[in-house]
């Protein structure tokens, strides 16, 4: 069962555990420092339940469908009980009946007073309310990065003398002296060569540039790893294997919390701006999830209740994505297809609200100028041809194919990183694998400008305002036209923007396999994506030029006619983008949404579709698992995959344990066991819950109960209930069993007995059993034979059970 | 169980909200704030004609003045020509905000220099102090950490030597010393065991 809690048993886990539960608030479990027994009940990411037990009474353990609830009032519940250790698995079932008996309390009372009924009212408004707050700190904590980030990448080149925290683009903004050739050059923006030595030209003043280049770069990279190092471990990487997990049920404390908040923000824009080969749309996903964590603490509905705080993630990860690319609908169907276990209509509305909340958010902030949301947005419309399907198809098949290499890489590289020596010198590895950037990165003007901007200047049509060496056309006609421009020979400086670029491609494929999985923020799509704009770029500039050059072949005649626009480069380049995304990542419908966002219309939807598909049958060919998947059976994450089917036909009692040679399975009796007896079990056992039967002769079942509220209310009787020793007998049922006289008083808890756990029989098939766990949202499953308790089967055991059907190692496999 | 002072790390949690609310309230604000009359401009980029060459044009103008005709300087281009001139530029308007950058820059900046600044006590300067106040017998280190050259390494027994005393400033340093405490749990979880995150 818990790993974790295995790891800490020879720390003294045992005589510990029962002081360590006094202030029953779980983040202190954490930290399980033997001896040292809590007063103060400090809560960091944890449903405070000090000094509100008034409203708690009907929210608790009592509601577990049972209808005795008036007798519960009388009971106290006891905090702590209900609530759940990190590193486990939350149960669904019991959150979602606990949620509901709070809406028909309140509901019920609504109808006494005035006040109820505002108080209803309001609750059922706080979701909106909530979503409205995290579509507004998303928007802004996006507004904060994208400017920042902006700045600081151009700091690596130079400074803006009049007005320091402007940017290269908005320094030069309302300058005269901007040349048609030179788009960028202008007297207010030195660069640092032109402020140290005073001289632009030469190759001192080129050495200069290169020097403090790779100087920022490496400072910013030292910056951020310390800082996530120092402050918050859990700022790393992309965000988004862990968040899936979370959302699918299991716990991960601090992994939401507002220092790795503060952390992830700063480090974000640091690490961005160090050159590397990563982008900021997986962490900005992570921020959002942050954001939307921190603010549940806010609301009571949300903040007690782990099934709806899940509801509210989703839609702050839409909400975060929407900002990221500009797309709202994008970020709600990315969301809904590759973050969210479960994702009913009523998030699906509230999704949507807190995305475009965020989206219009940054929109006012305002980043780029012209109120665009993203860097690369799309502005032609040129249309396509049918037989250019056949080179988007290619360019699929290049994506399924640059996905699969990268899936497999990158995990190996990761599992070297996490085996080996590598692991122990984050900081240096990530210095080194700055440097290394930074040196290679220089002297190719495609790679020394940031990604972002290299994948717009790829999507971007060529006309006659551009003078970019991507643009250097020769111009034969005689045209006044701006806008659609016929396809025209490639200049010399086309040729030589195609080598550079077939260099920048390489260099970027080598690069992001060591980059991504880094203590560093890092997030995936940008780098995918400029790998298949430059594929795209490439392709696309091959055929144009091939049309250009023999129109008298039958395809080009019978599409093309001469002195009209025929092939568009930039949405060669596009189509390529979405292909290695997709090939990565294995995204589908929302892929090809927030393309279609990002173009702002409908005309390109069967190329960018055409790709998407193919990429991900190529890449489905080659390895079972997108990326995130992958990251999570790394880990060793208890996520159970649920876009899959479980094709197997073994059975229940294949898969359950006790094991044949194993030891019986150990229950509890529902009243003859004492106080000490429970003690023992728990201090030599380190399952997490106990079934509980009526006797161990009849082995029939009554219910089920937790360890974590075991501990809690025994520690909780012993010091407030009177009279409760060891020898007291614990009981399950309604009535105390009859005690002979002088007997010390006995222990009622049935208060946090589950009586209605999901047992199926041990002739059920897995396949029906995986279903279950699936769609239920399970922890564990008895296992029943003739109407007697058999086994038990956990989500652990479910996950191994695939794990060696599927002829992977089990003992991956290391959280409950 | 509701110490007086148990509210302090809400207290602590609410402050540090409010001040993130104001942040972001201040953002939108100076987004929306008036318009600095240098932040407009009106961009038109005119191609290479015959033999005039290309040329940027950025002139501080109002958005229905932002046209060829207003913007090019009309001396340098010959009669006959402009109006195939002016047909290849186009135009944009285009407004931004410097003071919501500015203002950007400076909040970013100064968040960073704060977490520098801590961090850089955290690491040097701490170690130092504790190590002058409680001599050397408080550097022995329990068998779980030796090799643990991290920060907060001793938080283990400050924690336990600051249950005593109950005023306002000894809470403050329990919360971060737990708050120490977690930070080195996740630390081992990430960087040392590779359990999480790898």
């Amino acid at each position: 069962f818990s790993f974790y809690t295995g790891a800490m048993d020879s720390r003294g886990f045992q005589q510990g555990c029962f002081n360590s539960f006094q202030s029953s608030s779980s983040d202190e479990d954490l930290v399980d420092i033997p001896g040292t027994a809590m007063n103060f009940s400090l809560r960091d990411d944890v449903p405070p339940l000090d000094g509100e037990i008034e409203e708690d009474k009907s929210y608790n353990g009592g509601g577990i469908g049972s209808s005795t609830r008036m007798m519960d009032f009388l009971e106290e519940p006891i905090p702590g009980v209900g609530t759940y250790d990190d590193f486990n698995t939350i149960d669904w079932v019991r959150e979602k009946s606990r949620d509901r008996d709070r809406h028909r309390e309140i509901t019920n009372k609504s109808k006494e007073s005035t006040w109820a009924l505002i108080h209803s009212v309001s609750d059922a408004f706080s979701g909106w309310l909530l979503m409205l707050l995290i579509g507004l700190l998303s928007g802004s904590l996006a507004g904060l990065i994208d400017i920042s980030a902006h700045w600081m990448t151009d700091l690596k080149e130079g400074i803006c003398t009049e007005g320091l925290w402007f940017n290269h683009e908005h320094c030069c903004w309302d300058s005269d002296q901007v040349t048609f050739e030179n788009k960028d050059k202008c007297p207010k923006w030195n660069s640092w060569s032109q402020l140290l030595i005073s001289t632009e030209e030469g190759a001192f003043a080129y050495i200069v540039n290169y020097f403090m280049y790779v100087l920022w770069a490496l400072l910013f990279a030292f910056l951020a790893v310390s800082l996530v190092k120092v402050f918050a471990p859990y700022a790393c990487g992309s965000g988004i294997p862990e968040i899936k997990t979370i959302l699918s049920g299991f716990i991960i404390r601090g992994y939401l919390g507002k220092w790795t908040l503060i952390i992830k923000t700063i480090t974000l824009v640091l690490a961005v701006s160090s050159g590397l080969s990563l982008g900021k749309e997986g962490p900005l996903v992570h921020v959002a999830c942050c954001c939307g964590n921190i603010l549940c603490h806010c609301f009571n509905k949300y903040r007690k209740n782990e099934a709806k705080r899940r509801e509210v993630l989703s839609a702050a990860a839409a909400a975060g994505v929407s900002v990221a690319f500009g797309a709202p609908i994008g970020g709600v169907l990315f969301s809904l297809e590759e973050v969210s276990y479960y994702f009913p209509l009523k998030t699906l509305w509230r999704s949507f609200f807190a995305a475009l909340v965020a989206a219009f958010t940054l929109r006012s902030i305002n980043p780029f100028g012209n109120s665009r949301l993203v860097l690369f947005y799309v502005e032609f419309h040129t249309p396509w041809h049918l037989f250019e399907l056949v080179p988007f198809i290619l360019l699929g098949i290049f994506g399924g194919l640059w996905g699969a290499l990268f899936i497999r890489t990158n995990i190996a590289w990761c599992r070297k990183r996490k085996t080996t020596q590598l692991g122990k010198y984050p900081v240096i590895e990530v210095l080194v694998v700055t440097a290394i950037t930074a040196i290679l990165a220089f002297p190719n003007e495609y790679t020394r400008m940031s990604t972002s901007e290299l994948i717009s200047e790829l999507f971007n049509d060529c006309g006659l305002l551009d003078s970019s060496k991507l643009c250097d056309y020769e111009n034969h006609f005689n045209s006044s036209k701006g806008g659609d421009l016929p396809d025209r020979p490639a200049g010399a400086g086309v040729y030589s923007a195609m080598w550079q670029l077939a260099l920048a491609l390489i260099m970027k494929i080598v690069i992001t396999i060591f980059t991504f999985g880094m203590k560093v923020p890092s997030g995936l799509f940008i780098p995918s994506m400029a790998v298949g704009a430059i594929a795209g770029r490439l392709l696309g500039v091959g055929m144009e030029q091939m049309a250009y050059y023999h129109h008298d072949w039958a395809i080009f005649s019978s599409w093309c006619s001469q002195g009209a626009d025929c092939i568009t480069p930039g949405l060669y380049a596009m189509v390529g983008a979405a292909a290695c995304l997709g090939g990565v990542t294995r995204m589908t419908v929302s892929l090809v949404v927030i393309m279609f966002e990002l173009t702002g219309g409908l005309e390109y939807i069967v190329p960018l579709m055409a790709a998407a598909m193919t990429s991900k049958w190529v890449a489905d060919a080659l390895g079972r698992e997108g990326i995130y998947d992958a990251h999570i059976r790394l880990n060793g994450y208890p996520f159970l995959e649920a876009k899959e089917e479980f094709a197997h036909k073994t059975l229940a009692m294949d898969v359950m344990k006790p094991r044949r040679n194993d030891p019986l399975l150990t229950v509890l009796t529902q009243d003859s066991m004492t106080v000490e007896d429970v003690e023992t079990v728990i201090s030599e056992t380190t399952y997490s819950g106990f079934p509980v039967v009526v006797s161990r002769e009849s082995q029939r079942l009554v219910g089920f109960v937790l360890r974590r509220d075991l501990i809690i209310s025994i520690e909780n009787a012993r010091k407030k209930q009177d009279g409760v020793v060891s020898t007291s007998i614990i009981y399950f049922t309604e009535h105390s069993p009859p005690m002979p006289p002088y007997t010390p008083p006995t222990l009622k808890l049935r208060n946090i007995l589950d009586l209605s756990p999901f047992t199926v029989t041990d002739l059920t098939p897995m396949e029906i059993v995986v279903d279950i766990f699936r769609k239920l949202g399970l922890r564990q499953c008895l296992v029943t034979h003739n109407g007697r308790l058999l086994g038990i089967i956990t989500k652990k055991d479910v996950l191994k059970h695939i794990a060696q059907m599927a002829n992977q190692d089990p003992d991956s496999i290391l959280f409950n | 169980m509701a110490t007086p002072w148990g509210g302090l790390p809400r207290l602590g949690a609410s402050l540090s909200l409010s001040c993130l609310a104001l942040a972001v309230l201040l953002l939108v604000r100076t987004a929306a704030a008036a318009k600095n009359s240098e932040d407009v401009r009106c961009k038109c980029i005119c191609p290479p004609y015959k033999d005039i060459p290309g040329h940027i044009y950025n002139r501080n103008i109002s958005q229905k003045d932002c046209d060829c005709l207003h913007v090019v300087e009309l001396m340098s281009v010959r009669e006959p020509d402009i109006e195939a001139y002016c047909l290849r530029c186009e135009c944009k308007y285009e407004e931004r905000s410097s003071v919501t950058i500015k203002v950007t820059i400076i909040i970013y900046l100064s968040i960073l220099g704060l977490l520098l600044l801590y961090m850089v006590y955290l690491t040097l300067v701490e170690p130092i102090l504790k190590r002058r106040l409680f001599g050397h017998s408080q550097l022995i280190q329990s068998d779980d950490d030796v090799g643990d050259h991290q920060p907060f390494a001793n938080a283990h027994d400050v924690l336990a030597r600051s249950r005593s005393r109950a005023n306002v400033l000894n809470k403050v340093e329990y919360a971060q010393q737990r708050w120490k405490l977690q930070v080195q749990e996740q630390r081992k979880s990430v960087f040392d065991r590779h359990v999480v995150l790898s």
